[in-house]
């Protein structure tokens, strides 16, 4: 079900962790679901320098976790913010259909990452 | 690259023995069960001598006994034509809420037709409340239907107890043994069942062939319309190859049954009991050891998901199953689980090892090993784990 790539990233994800104290921070999913993703960034002039991802998931939702991070970092966050679940999944060379919806988790938590961001920015 | 199977619950390899018996039954003796013609005589003949085997595994009369496609049409056909046949005498059926899906579906689709399913209820462990069972029968109620052993956490169930019950108040009880059947010793007189589902792959048989047993004197509605065959109840010409290897895989079974059962619940239990001292924060899912099946060891991982746990497992050449929504396609978590009273990470978190007489004390040993290195792996890439200092079991 899974191709080679989504295989070899599971296997060796890229960014596993929690930057300590990061410019943002999203968590997205609930256990209900079987699916929660944290997504944390280190953001230096509107530009995300490191990205880190904690997942409680299925191999698919791992694997898209590692590849998100990996491609937002050296993004401005206005260009985080238009990366869609369809780019990581064509990075990673498609995914079972039934797996399409583990993937929109870790374009959510960019998003609320960045959001987080915004709003510690704003509130200084 | 290790190959090690621990999905014995899912399907097992056909055996050498069942092969050899089914060969000739594909080239050379391959006339239709059915034909008056010396052709068909020898196919005949061939599945009688299969009939006359298993009915006297189950101590049941070889008439009694009835050719399917497998499981999931014995289990269709005992619950459709059951609650067809009785219709007119009351439209509430009562199951487990731990069958299998065959059942589960099959019922649902009959709620559709004016029929009204209840569901017993199980313990933490899988086992049936009987109490609750007589609280729900009602004088419209036809028909009882519980597995015997599940197939998923591996819990046996009182069917002798489940069949005074059905029989006091009426109903008709029937049970799915596809788990059971050539693994646990039963005779279906003494258990005093009217219906019995049975398959032929789960036991070192090929895949496409099972059994219904119909006690005699008991009428249901077919579900499969056709020819003659089957004694008119199951249409359809009967797959010759596949009821001799049935009928041989279950004789090495009954023949090996004693020595297999303590055998594969040795290796279970060193299994379990590795994991629970050498893993943290892992349930035990389904009764500890005792009523439980040889094969069965049924765990949740607190913190991780089921499905990731499979891949890691399969990266290192183990093959298992989970119970969580992910490896299942469907957004549920398992209704097995769920049923016993997990709460959905707990039920999204299980993996289900399902041990065969090939296996080994080596493979297991491995098994763990590479089972603590996954789980950890997987609990530091999640985020509801947190640094935890004391060790201790869920």
């Amino acid at each position: 079900m899974y191709n080679e790539k989504v295989m070899e990233v599971f296997k060796n994800p890229k960014n596993v962790g929690e930057i300590e104290i990061p410019d943002g921070i999203g968590t997205v999913g609930n256990e209900t679901c079987g699916d929660i993703m944290q997504i944390s960034l280190r953001i230096e002039n509107d530009v995300i320098v490191d990205a880190k991802f904690k997942t409680f998931g299925c191999a698919a939702a791992i694997a898209t976790s590692s590849t998100a991070t990996e491609m937002v970092k050296g993004m401005t966050v206005d260009e985080a913010l238009k990366l869609t679940n369809k780019v990581v999944i064509e990075k990673l060379g498609g995914l079972p259909a039934q797996k399409i919806h583990c993937s929109v988790l870790a374009e959510e938590a960019i998003k609320k990452a960045i959001e987080d961001y915004r709003a510690k920015q704003a509130a200084k | 690259m290790r190959n090690i199977y621990f999905d014995h619950a899912a399907t097992t390899p056909l055996c050498e023995e069942a092969f050899n018996k089914m060969k000739p039954y594909f080239t050379q003796i391959f006339g239709n069960a059915n034909s008056q013609h010396a052709f068909g005589r020898e196919a005949v003949k061939a599945v009688d001598e299969a009939r006359d085997a298993i009915a006297g595994f189950i101590n049941c009369r070889p008439n009694e006994l009835y050719f399917t496609s497998g499981g999931t049409e014995s289990d269709n056909w005992a619950l459709r034509g059951a609650a067809h046949a009785c219709a007119k005498k009351g439209k509430h059926l009562i199951i487990s809420p731990i069958e299998h899906a065959a059942m589960l579906s099959t019922a649902k689709a009959l709620t559709k037709e004016g029929f009204t399913v209840d569901f017993m209820k199980v313990d933490a462990d899988g086992f049936i409340d009987l109490e609750h069972l007589k609280s729900i029968i009602r004088p419209d109620t036809t028909f009882i239907g519980c597995m015997m052993a599940n197939n998923e956490v591996g819990t046996i169930e009182p069917i002798k107890e489940i069949v005074k019950i059905a029989h006091s108040r009426g109903a008709i009880c029937f049970t799915d043994a596809v788990q059971a059947a050539g693994v646990l010793k039963i005779d279906v007189k003494d258990l005093g069942v009217d219906m019995m589902s049975m398959s032929s792959h789960k036991i070192y048989g090929p895949k496409g062939v099972g059994a219904l047993y119909i006690r005699n004197g008991l009428l249901i509605d077919s579900i499969i319309t056709g020819g003659h065959q089957e004694r008119m109840k199951r249409g359809g010409t009967t797959n010759v190859a596949g009821v001799v290897g049935f009928a041989e895989a279950f004789k090495i079974a009954d023949r090996d049954r004693e020595k297999n059962f303590e055998y594969v619940s040795m290796l279970r239990d060193r299994f379990i009991d590795r994991v629970l001292a050498e893993v943290p924060f892992v349930k035990l899912n389904g009764p500890y050891k005792k009523d439980r099946l040889p094969a069965n060891a049924d765990f949740s991982f607190k913190y991780i998901e089921g499905e990731s746990i499979l891949f890691s497992l399969d990266l290192a050449g183990i093959a298992v199953s989970s119970g969580s929504a992910c490896s299942s396609g469907s957004l549920e978590p398992s209704h097995v689980l769920l049923a016993l009273g997990l709460p959905e990470g707990l039920a999204h978190g299980s993996i289900r090892f399902s041990f065969g007489k090939h296996n080994t004390v080596e493979e297991v040993d491995y098994a763990v090993e590479v089972l603590k290195q996954a789980v950890n792996r997987l609990r530091e890439m999640s985020p509801l784990f947190k640094a935890q200092g004391e060790i201790k079991n869920v």
